[in-house]
């Protein structure tokens, strides 16, 4: 499927690498994401998928290469990106309220010192309501479940309205009901022309959910259509091993001062 | 409030001696304690007007800023920095020779900003982490900042007095000029926390989210981190360097206690760091200017106590209340359980069981019976007649709720988590007090509106229990109900 539309795609990424501690953990990926997509970033554990949308948000230094949102750096274009990071990435005892959370995902909307407005409280309230969160608006958040929380932060994303989003491992801790309410929720996400990259760990899923999958392993194994590249010759490329010279060299640059 | 009057007190009566003759600015040494209380709540003396003023201020500042050091788990650094200006303040004193408020102010934070860069970059390039870093800055610049007193007090000339008081605090050492320094710092503090409220919630909460909406994070981390600086060094003359940490922390951790919301956190973390403030200084002045610092601290720390013990949500008090009441409802429905069963074993033939029945039956003495029975008399639940008791329909209801929690619960332990039907019971017994209605339907749809646990005994269905409780005959299909209207 090649889109020939004059608007630039939501995301491109050029030859990048990334490395943590001077440890490269990503190298030289190539993309380009069409619009309108659900796509699913799968990979073994320390294959770099967190750290590829993270890449992206410019939340990790990136050592070469560049990406582009929407054909501007993402600086630029941050406001149509959403985000939904991974669950233990923040502490669930923070005295915040579920319907505070959510209105979080208002604030780049909001200018500097600005508060959040009615309409942004109705807006929030919708995005309850699409999680079935609503009554539970005013708790702690700290008095939920983990699958409830994950529904949080997605309500938060919602209410970023963007065009991308990009999720950390939304999936982790929702049970299998929720886990496809969630998915049907995405896809009418993806009907309404936005485009969701959504790091996954379960393998069976990701054939179900998503149209393409990223196939990543410190370096981009292969990206298309899910039922192109979900093939054993490929997931073995993914999963089998790490490439141990690879590893090693990083390992080695990595123990350099 | 008055709880911590008696504890004050005591620690005036031991203290006092001694004080006596260390008491220098105190030309009212000749006073009584009950004069000088009030004097102090009179505020007839412009000095102590001061010390009021800026305990009080402080005491603002110091819980803003604290409330943000534990929500975001930062409280030892809140100690660290305050050792870390020490150096700072000999050396703003070095300056010309002379206490200059602005000079010294200059000079302790710039030392704060030091020892918190130090940190930062001890993190960054050794394999320490945060813990070691703080501690190591926090003793060294400690140390340092004492050499260097150590140095001036040695120095012949200048004027050196009040520069003691930075250790432990002296309020009453307060000038004007003290105090509008703080009372800037604090309309600075609670102007910036409260324009850009949204903003420091939201970074210190979920720093990746608030990157990834382009917010300067840096920015508002490192003006935290300033105004932090500030409210530590203009506390510093009143509280001491050694516990001003504690005028951060605990109104914060109190504050924590007692809300769930952040805004109100940071209002109640500022009313009681006021309250403190206020409270230590009145002490210090009643026991003839006695160190400010640590009294403000045992204020905030009974306030804490206080807390502790009777806050609405997470106080031991109310849990303890929680964990009280829940027994007792747990004991009551084993009761109505009991009688439940007494009168099952004889097909609801009859309407009443007896006293000694349901001792037996739950291997008790006759006088435990009598006062579980009172009990669930108390609550509605039954009605005795000589030995007799009886259900009421509310009774009745509950009781055939708990049996039928009890035996699904079972069967769905049996069938679908397929364990052994002499193992479920202990499970069962636990269980069929908690389930709610929601959790009952979805079992009961589980378990295809099954009438037979797995010991053979019927289960009340849902649906019976709520529909027909009046005037229903034994229903031997059912297993439930005799006739049950009250006498």
């Amino acid at each position: 499927m090649t889109e020939s539309s004059p608007s630039p795609a939501p995301l491109e990424i050029h030859d990048l690498t990334v490395a943590y501690h001077k440890k490269p953990v990503l190298y030289g990926i190539d993309l380009n994401i069409p619009r309108g997509s659900l796509i699913g970033i799968i990979g073994p554990n320390g294959a770099g998928k967190s750290t590829l949308i993270k890449a992206v948000m410019g939340l990790l230094p990136v050592s070469s290469g560049w990406i582009k949102v929407f054909g501007k750096p993402y600086k630029e274009n941050f406001h149509r990106v959403g985000y939904v990071p991974q669950r233990e990435s923040v502490d669930w005892d923070f005295p915040v309220s579920v319907m505070d959370v959510v209105l979080m995902g208002r604030y780049g909307h909001l200018r500097l010192a600005q508060r959040p407005t009615k309409q942004d409280r109705e807006i929030a309230k919708d995005c309850l309501e699409k999680v079935n969160l609503l009554p539970f608006a005013g708790r702690q958040i700290s008095n939920l479940s983990g699958g409830q929380q994950q529904r949080v932060f997605l309500a938060r994303a919602l209410a970023q309205d963007s065009d991308l989003y990009l999720m950390d491992e939304p999936f982790v801790g929702v049970d299998a009901a929720t886990e496809e309410a969630i998915i049907t929720l995405l896809r009418e996400l993806k009907s309404r022309g936005k485009t969701l990259l959504v790091v996954h760990h379960d393998l069976a899923g990701a054939r179900e959910y998503f149209d393409r999958l990223i196939l990543l392993n410190m370096r981009l194994v292969a990206f298309g259509p899910t039922q192109e590249v979900f093939t054993p010759e490929i997931l073995q490329t993914t999963y089998g091993g790490r490439l141990t010279i690879l590893s090693d060299v990083a390992q080695t640059l990595g123990a350099q001062p | 409030m008055r709880r911590l009057l008696p504890v004050v007190l005591l620690a005036i009566i031991f203290v006092a001696p001694e004080a006596a003759h260390a008491a220098r600015i105190s030309e009212l040494s000749d006073s009584t304690m009950a004069e000088r209380a009030l004097r102090f709540l009179t505020f007839q003396d412009p000095s102590l007007r001061n010390a009021l003023a800026g305990s009080m201020l402080l005491g603002i500042c110091c819980g803003l800023m604290g409330a943000f050091l534990v929500v975001r788990k930062m409280a030892l650094m809140g100690d660290a920095l305050s050792h870390a200006v020490l150096p700072g303040v000999a050396l703003g004193f070095l300056w010309n020779m002379t206490k200059d408020p602005l000079a010294i102010f200059v000079g302790a934070t710039l030392s704060g900003l030091l020892g918190a860069g130090t940190v930062q970059l001890i993190r960054h390039t050794t394999r320490h982490k945060e813990d070691a870093a703080l501690g190591f800055v926090l003793a060294s610049f400690f140390g340092v900042g004492i050499c260097l007193f150590t140095m001036i007090q040695n120095i012949p000339g200048g004027n050196k007095s009040g520069l003691d008081k930075f250790m432990f605090g002296q309020a009453a050492a307060l000038s004007q000029g003290d105090v509008l320094l703080l009372a800037a710092v604090t309309v600075l503090a609670a102007g910036a926390v409260l324009l850009f409220y949204k903003e420091y919630t939201l970074t210190s909460f979920d720093t990746g989210f608030a990157r990834s909406l382009g917010m300067p994070v840096q920015f508002f981390h490192y003006s935290l981190m300033l105004l932090l600086a500030f409210a530590i060094v203009s506390s510093l003359q009143a509280v001491g360097v050694v516990l001003v940490s504690a005028m951060l922390v605990i109104p914060a951790s109190t504050a924590f206690l007692l809300t769930d919301r952040f805004g109100l956190m940071l209002l109640l973390a500022a009313i009681f760091g006021l309250c403190s403030g206020a409270i230590g200084s009145f002490f210090s002045f009643v026991g003839r200017n006695l160190p400010t610092g640590p009294f403000m601290v045992l204020a905030a720390a009974s306030l804490f106590a206080g807390a502790l013990l009777l806050g609405p949500r997470h106080g031991i008090l109310s849990r303890w209340w929680r964990q009280r009441s829940r027994s007792a409802r747990i004991r009551r429905e084993n009761t109505l359980k009991a009688i439940y069963q007494v009168l099952e074993d004889d097909g609801f033939r009859r309407e009443a069981a007896g006293v000694s029945e349901l001792a037996e039956r739950r291997r008790e003495t006759r006088e435990e019976a009598m006062r579980q029975i009172a009990s669930v008399r108390k609550s509605g639940f039954v009605t005795a007649l000589g030995d007799a008791v009886s259900f009421t329909p509310k009774g009745w209801q509950r009781a055939c709720e708990i049996v039928r929690n009890h035996r699904l619960w079972e069967l769905y332990l049996t069938n679908a988590a397929h364990i052994a039907a002499d193992h479920v019971h202990e499970d069962a017994e636990v269980i069929e007090h908690v389930l709610g209605e929601e959790i009952v339907l979805k079992l009961e749809k589980r378990l295809n509106y099954a009438r037979r646990d797995p010991h053979g005994k019927l289960i009340p269905g849902l649906k019976d229990i709520r529909m027909g409780r009046a005037s229903r005959r034994p229903s031997r299909a059912t297993g439930f109900g005799p006739d049950i209207s009250p006498v």
